[in-house]
């Protein structure tokens, strides 16, 4: 990895860069404190930030916590991802009017005009997440119309990872904790002696352009060092660890491993780690009418491959069993997402490990399969 | 082209690749019968003491339903076997078999068969093995058209 | 009250639906009803044999329907539906005239001009003939083009068979037709029992035979162990799967079937790339 930072913003200024990027029209999205979590909002000024909290996560617990210094960014993710901006939650797609004489006119939809987003609080993981979206979303021969913010679009303020969360495990997954790309600035928040700065990359042109509007100065060798220590402390703080070599082929031997029917046994199949998950990207359709019939709309919302519906053909669903729909989710996150969409599904973010209600670990049930192979004296 | 009787049993799946030995003794129970469309080969309830290999045409195995009529279970064609409860006692149609349309058999006398097989059980194991491959097949087709397959799914 | 929508009707959209008109309507069986579309603007929808439209009667829902016309002939939209369903059941009730909504077309075709040269054994059971219909029409208009065509068709009974009328035609150009039943009563002077019993004695020659085979997916699945018995390697067999297709176009998830999701990368499918995800239950 190079050396972090070419330059350094002070926490002062740091409302500066606020006020460059809504002077340029962007609505600055970033992470604030709600409902006892950290969640991600329109956020105004720094003042809004999570300011002096950060999270302790472990499996089926998520809890704030108080710092003892005024760090901005120093938590790990919450339930929010970006997905909720690229894939809102819901959709209406289509409107129409039937007349009285059975005829229909369609009422059209206005341009969607999503507004010039700006994210702020992006992490590596957050990132890969959103190029994993793009991917599905957008590469297809039929792209998801217009309701769907596109990374590209979107001025990314990435924050760099100084720690780690009990589950983390961006750094199996080859996304983190350290962004490399994918940002328009990427920022590592130092507090140390005192002193509260930003070291601060620039990862393209409207970057640097915005730089140049807020008080910065060239960043120092001690600088550099303290932010690099900060990536390699979270790098060395991962709190899981997931083995991905063969994974897809691993998986793709153990359709019918009885560790299936194990973590049926604790899954509720909620949907919670769907719902969570920065790329699960599934949505169903629905038209409704109003209580006179006349008035049609056709909405489309998330969904989640836990349902009993989610499988539905004429007769039924295909996977009844709760066995067979974690398998479906396990398996299409680090496997058949592979052959689907070119990459795997899985960022290592942790989400579904934390707000599984009953802690079910993505890490340990792949480490089970794994492991029940080579007790079996199988390749692995 | 005129076959023998012979041939006819040498060529047929049923029989085909056994030794001359065999199907020599075979033909011996076996005579050409034809039947006229719509007539029976053989009535549920009656004695079992034959059993047909159908060389064209065809015949359908019927069941009897009070207030249905004839109920097809499955029709037979060229080159299927008819029958089999002169295999085992006690030795008595199970269904009906009606010619759908003009047919031809060759008609196999079982007692003689069945003798045939009881003095020469190399001969009985071929023949068993090839009815009971010929009954593996019919059964799973059976089970298929029991499944229903094109009927309406249960709903959710 | 204005016909014309408020914003120009387009072509059909990959997510928005189209108002295609109801120009005919045909019952062929108790539950199965045949409807002949036409675009209320704009041009009609090109289209290859097996691929599928969602369809949607407004306000009840949407499914995915194979098209059933010929994908050469200049004419209408068509659609062979099965009502089973509440959104099916509303398809089957609409009346000429009525207005329902069409997506499409989506997905992957029956390799119709890749099997030229090839003796075609086209295989359907129940409303599986209904994708099956585009390419035996595409097949007979290029007759020359391809050995011998055999269709072997089943269905639950007499009564139940699609196209009947049709098919008299199609043996006339040279498709030789086999048909089945799984009961009937005395009236039915043709075969009765399962689909697979016709493949041992369908009489093709299994080194230059490329099967098409859409039904029920248990039908499709002792077909196929048929086909194979008689020599056809599952690299030669096509088939058309079923999941829950929402979106069409992949972006939806929910037609996922292992690796694949079937409505891009199906509904038609070389068997090879299916059969061992095929043998996982509840994939």
């Amino acid at each position: 990895m190079s050396q972090p930072g070419g330059h350094i913003v002070e926490r002062d200024a740091l409302d500066r860069l606020l006020a460059a990027l809504r002077s340029r029209g962007y609505t600055v999205l970033g992470p604030t404190v709600r409902d006892r979590a950290i969640v991600y909002d329109e956020i105004e000024s720094c003042a809004d930030l999570p300011i002096g909290w950060t999270d302790e996560q472990s499996g089926g617990s998520y809890r704030l916590r108080q710092r003892s210094d005024d760090a901005l960014f120093g938590y790990n993710v919450g339930p929010h991802s970006w997905k909720r901006y690229q894939l809102p939650p819901e959709v209406r797609l289509w409107r129409a009017r039937l007349g009285e004489d059975g005829s229909l006119t369609e009422l059209g939809e206005p341009p969607h005009t999503a507004p010039r987003y700006a994210f702020l609080g992006v992490r590596s993981c957050e990132i890969h997440a959103m190029a994993i979206l793009d991917r599905v979303l957008l590469s297809g021969a039929r792209r998801d119309p217009g309701h769907s913010v596109r990374r590209e679009d979107v001025f990314v303020v990435a924050v760099q990872c100084s720690q780690a969360g009990n589950t983390c495990f961006c750094a199996s997954m080859g996304t983190g904790p350290t962004a490399e790309s994918g940002y328009d600035l990427a920022l590592t928040e130092v507090l140390e002696d005192g002193r509260h700065y930003f070291v601060l990359d620039v990862g393209s042109p409207r970057g640097a352009e915005l730089l140049g509007e807020v008080p910065h100065a060239r960043a120092g060798g001690p600088e550099q060092d303290a932010a690099a220590a900060g990536h390699a402390r979270a790098a060395s703080e991962m709190g899981r660890e997931l083995d991905a070599h063969d994974i897809r082929d691993l998986l793709y031997r153990n359709y019918e491993n009885p560790r299936w029917d194990e973590v049926a046994e604790r899954c509720l199949a909620c949907g919670n780690c769907t719902m969570v998950c920065p790329t699960c990207f599934c949505t169903t359709v629905e038209d409704v009418t109003d209580l006179a019939g006349d008035h049609i709309e056709r909405h489309q919302r998330w969904d989640s491959c836990f349902t009993i519906d989610y499988s539905h053909i004429n007769g039924g669903a295909v996977r009844s069993s709760t066995r067979s729909r974690y398998r479906q989710w396990m398996t299409h996150k680090l496997a058949t997402w592979i052959d689907q969409f070119g990459s795997s599904g899985c960022v290592g973010c942790g989400r579904c490990i934390t707000w599984c209600p009953v802690g079910i670990d993505i890490t340990e049930e792949a480490r089970a399969i794994r492991d029940s192979e080579s007790a079996n004296g199988a390749d692995a | 082209m005129v076959q023998t009787l012979d041939e006819l049993i040498a060529s047929s799946p049923l029989f085909a690749g056994l030794p001359s030995a065999h199907l020599e003794l075979i033909a011996g129970c076996g005579s050409n019968e034809r039947f006229a469309a719509g007539t029976r080969l053989f009535c549920e309830g009656a004695p079992a003491e034959r059993f047909f290999l159908i060389r064209e045409g065809a015949v359908a195995l019927e069941v009897e339903a009070p207030g249905r009529g004839a109920l097809s279970i499955e029709t037979l064609h060229e080159g299927d076997v008819v029958g089999w409860s002169w295999l085992f006692e006690p030795y008595r149609w199970q269904f009906d078999a009606r010619a759908t349309v003009p047919t031809a058999t060759v008609a196999f006398d079982g007692a003689c068969l069945r003798g045939k097989c009881d003095a020469d059980h190399e001969l009985g194991y071929q023949l068993m093995r090839r009815f009971a491959a010929s009954l593996i097949d019919r059964l799973q087709a059976t089970r298929l058209q029991l499944l229903d397959v094109y009927g309406h799914a249960a709903r959710a | 009250m204005p016909l014309a929508p408020e914003f120009p009707a387009e072509a059909p959209g990959a997510m928005v639906p189209a108002p295609f008109v109801i120009t005919a309507r045909r019952q062929e069986t108790a539950d199965t009803w045949t409807l002949e579309l036409a675009p209320r603007a704009g041009t009609r929808l090109a289209f290859s044999p097996g691929q599928f439209a969602m369809l949607s009667a407004y306000g009840a829902g949407e499914v995915p329907i194979s098209i059933s016309g010929d994908p050469d002939g200049g004419g209408a939209l068509i659609h062979t539906v099965r009502a089973v369903g509440l959104a099916t059941q509303a398809i089957c009730r609409a009346r000429r005239g009525e207005v329902l909504g069409v997506r499409g077309p989506f997905g992957r075709p029956w390799p119709v001009a890749q099997v030229e040269g090839a003796d075609v054994l086209v295989i359907a059971g129940g409303i599986g003939l209904a994708p099956l219909r585009p390419a035996i029409l595409t097949l007979l208009a290029r007759r020359e083009r391809y050995g011998r065509l055999s269709l072997l068709y089943g269905g639950r009974s007499p009564t139940q068979l699609l196209y009947t009328a049709e098919l008299e035609e199609w043996a006339a150009r040279g498709l030789e037709v086999a048909l089945t039943v799984d009961s009937a009563g005395p009236e039915w002077l043709g075969r009765v029992g399962v689909v697979p019993r016709l493949v041992a004695r369908a009489g093709f020659d299994p080194a230059r035979t490329a099967a098409f085979v859409c039904g029920p997916e248990v039908m499709m699945r002792f077909t196929v162990v048929a086909l194979a018995k008689a020599g056809v390697t599952s690299e030669r067999v096509y088939a058309a799967m079923e999941r829950n297709m929402q979106c069409g176009v992949a972006l939806c998830g929910h037609c996922q079937l292992g690796p694949t999701l079937v409505c891009r990368d199906g509904p038609v499918y070389r068997w090879s790339e299916l059969e061992r995800w095929l043998t996982i239950r509840e994939l």
